[in-house]
């Protein structure tokens, strides 16, 4: 029932979409980007932001209005790292399924990472992931390969591959690993403005370490992932980015308290360095692989309690500047195996703003303002996504609209989601979407 | 933890010390020779992913004795070669019959995952480098026939610690009893880290610290490709860390050698220490099939 309500408002295939209109009335209005933290009501109309204003000031009728009282209302949210797994996975998740979760989520954009099959390395497939046919219900953002077929050899066509509408390039889940391949990267990446994503693992000191290094592994019988596997690549490339002019670092999923330094540096060298965390790395510790549960294996590794309490002090701090969710949906067959067979990454888009209201507002009392800036502002400055990650006047009518106290228990068999590999089935959180507008229109509606 | 079915035995980490103590008892009254036929009309699968002498002929020694019918399935020559899962064929095997399986794995948790997922018993092996908790029962059972008590005992481990799931399982148990633990090599067999694996662990460097005043010395062995990837060379472990009859001549003057197996003369030990009246090497190999007639035992009359 809730999906034909989410879905109604969407034009279907080939219908020309009609002009709309949509007033948010009573809301609170929580936008970093345009210093809004205030009561206000929100005018979209053919899919931009027309007005903001205080409440009832808004003059003309809308063709739908929202009612938003006791509810925040925030500029739509932006997840730089998901997986949706198309082309050529389809059984993890689809473009329309894992859409589908971004928008039951609170995300009204997310960014594709490459590592499909066949690898997102050339226009076609930028082109193509970006098809209506897809199905996509919130917006996509391909990132695209930043080598052919994420090989780390060859880099691919930065130039043609921006102008076919990819927003990065990265060899996520696998990292660059070759200085001058990297240098290249950077340096095609601050003459175009195109962000470099490095997946910072030396694969040279991490084989078969399905797991973080230490009490834990060691009891487990598991050989350990060192944070300094990480560090040491962030460093580098932190190095690198100080050297190229206008160089463009981000450092996706970011997971230990010793690369943190390292993106410090760059960033009070004004060098061009961006980060991201995940909900799971702020959340669980190592301890919960605790008998083997491969819905805790994910690359890079849960961390130790020292880690997340870093992370924490740089999510309220302004080291990182996005919470980007890594969502890697697997079927259940590659889930189910022996710990160090089973595939990495778990589910993330549908947990993400609970985890963030629960852990980092209700228990590190970082401000709600500040969380919606990792959602909104923070992401869009990351990829410069223009119009995106604000309320103000102009922008693309992207809102996410959610209610802080509401208590909530996340079930995984209802996800939206293809996939089922999640640790957070059953926990009980805090801070509920509530609906969820792209363009204009609703694409998600909660209770 | 997930339930699993009674009667597993999935490592001694998780198991209360009464519980222990009872699967000792039980191998006490356990006699190979005059066995009773507490397993009759049961079928008891050996799933051996991994090659084994010892842990795989007592279990089936164990098995057999107590009147069940046994079938070995390995890697080799089974669907596994074929790419059937861990899981399906745990499926495979519950539904041609089996009543209880042991299973020996070269990955951690694998016999984790299996007692997860079936209603019936199932026994770890052996799991990569995680547990052996029948090596480290029918350990406790050796010591317990030369020492009063396991309470305040002072045991050495010396040897490739980080790779050893004899180690960890003797480790738990011993501690939980009340043994003071002394693990004894260079950094990249003991790393600090292993000091955490349970209360009253310690780690030195030094053989000699190791023995002072040992009651129990076990040696692990030193697998000669796991010393190349390293920086130490083999001669440099030898005279390092090498059991010597001088060097046992540190320990308590009735302190007992002890060793999993297979052992290396002229590695980890000497042949001289191997074959002396304080190695009770054979016997822990001998302990090992009325310990595992224990094992079964309870794995046996509890099916849920």
């Amino acid at each position: 029932m809730l999906e034909t309500r989410a879905y109604s408002l969407i034009p279907k295939m080939g219908e020309k979409s009609k002009p709309t209109s949509l007033l948010i009335r009573g809301g609170h209005v929580i936008d970093p980007a345009a210093r809004i933290d205030a009561p206000m009501d929100i005018m979209l109309r053919d899919g931009r932001v027309t007005e903001v204003a205080p409440p009832n000031k808004i003059r003309g009728g809308a063709e739908e209005k929202f009612d938003a009282r006791g509810l925040i209302v925030a500029p739509g949210f932006i997840d730089l790292h998901v997986h949706l797994r198309e082309p050529g996975q389809t059984y993890k998740e689809t473009i329309a399924s894992g859409t589908a979760a971004a928008a039951a989520g609170g995300f009204t954009s997310v960014c594709c990472m490459p590592n499909t099959t066949p690898t997102i390395d050339s226009q076609e497939w930028v082109n193509w992931l970006r098809q209506p046919e897809r199905g996509a219900v919130v917006n996509v953002f391909p990132v695209a390969a930043a080598t052919h077929a994420s090989k780390g050899a060859v880099l691919t066509d930065f130039r043609g591959l921006q102008r076919a509408g990819a927003v990065a390039v990265t060899d996520d889940g696998r990292p660059i690993l070759d200085n001058d391949i990297m240098r290249e990267c950077l340096r095609l990446s601050g003459e175009l403005s195109f962000p470099v994503v490095q997946h910072a693992e030396d694969t040279r000191l991490t084989e078969n370490c399905p797991m973080n290094d230490g009490p834990t592994s060691f009891r487990l019988g598991l050989r350990g992932w060192k944070t300094s596997a990480e560090a040491s690549i962030v460093d580098r490339d932190v190095q690198l980015a100080q050297q190229i002019p206008n160089a463009r670092l981000h450092v996706a999923h970011l997971s230990a308290a010793d690369s943190l330094k390292a993106v410090r540096r760059g960033k009070r060298s004004r060098a061009r360095v961006t980060c991201e965390v995940t909900p799971h790395h702020f959340t669980l510790t190592d301890e919960a692989v605790d008998d083997y549960d491969a819905n805790c294996k994910m690359n890079p590794p849960l961390r130790s309690a020292a880690d997340i309490e870093s992370l924490v002090v740089a999510l309220g701090d302004g080291t990182v500047d996005a919470i980007a969710t890594d969502h890697a949906p697997h079927a259940s067959h590659e889930k189910q195996l022996e710990f160090e067979r089973a595939a990495f990454g778990i589910t993330g888009l549908e947990t993400a703003l609970g985890l963030a209201i629960t852990r980092l507002h209700r228990e590190h009392k970082i401000p709600l303002a500040r969380i919606v800036e990792l959602f909104t502002e923070g992401p869009a400055r990351v990829f410069e996504l223009r119009g995106r990650g604000s309320l103000a006047r102009g922008s693309h009518a992207d809102v996410t609209i959610f209610d802080p106290k509401k208590r909530w228990t996340f079930d995984v068999s209802k996800s939206r989601s293809l996939s089922r590999n999640s640790p957070f089935d059953g926990w009980q959180l805090t801070g509920r979407v509530i609906a969820t507008i792209v363009g204009g229109r609703l694409v998600y509606r909660g209770e | 933890m997930k339930k699993v079915a009674r009667g597993s035995l999935l490592g001694i980490e998780h198991l209360e010390a009464a519980e222990i103590l009872k699967l000792l008892q039980l191998a006490r009254r356990m006699n190979p020779q005059r066995p009773r036929a507490l397993l009759k009309g049961k079928r008891v699968v050996l799933l051996f992913y991994e090659p084994s002498t010892r842990t795989r002929s007592s279990f089936e020694i164990a098995a057999k004795s107590m009147g069940a019918m046994t079938t070995l399935v390995q890697s080799s020559g089974s669907s596994i070669e074929k790419g059937e899962s861990l899981l399906d064929t745990g499926y495979t095997l519950r539904a041609v019959g089996a009543d209880i399986i042991v299973i020996r794995h070269p990955l951690a948790g694998a016999p984790h995952l299996m007692a997860q997922h079936l209603d019936i018993p199932v026994v770890n092996a052996g799991d990569g480098m995680h547990e052996h908790p029948s090596q480290a029962l029918l350990d406790a059972y050796t010591i317990l026939k030369h020492k009063k008590t396991l309470k305040g005992l002072h045991v050495s481990i010396v040897g490739d610690i980080y790779h050893s799931r004899v180690a960890r399982s003797a480790c738990h148990l011993l501690t939980k009893f009340g043994a003071k633990i002394t693990l004894c090599g260079p950094p990249e067999f003991v790393p600090e880290v292993a000091a955490t694996l349970a209360p009253g662990l310690n780690v030195t460097r030094h053989i000699e610290e190791a023995l002072r005043g040992a009651d129990v010395i076990t040696l692990l062995r030193v697998q000669k490709e796991r010393l190349s990837g390293m920086k130490l060379r083999l001669d440099d472990y030898i005279a390092r860390y090498q059991m010597t009859m001088h060097r046992l001549k540190i320990a308590k003057r009735d302190a007992i050698v002890m060793h999993p197996g297979p052992i290396i003369r002229g590695l980890e030990l000497t042949g001289e220490v191997a074959d002396c009246p304080q190695s009770v090497i054979v016997d822990e190999v001998r302990n090992g099939v009325p310990t595992r007639m224990a094992i079964l035992a309870r794995a046996g009359r509890s099916r849920v």
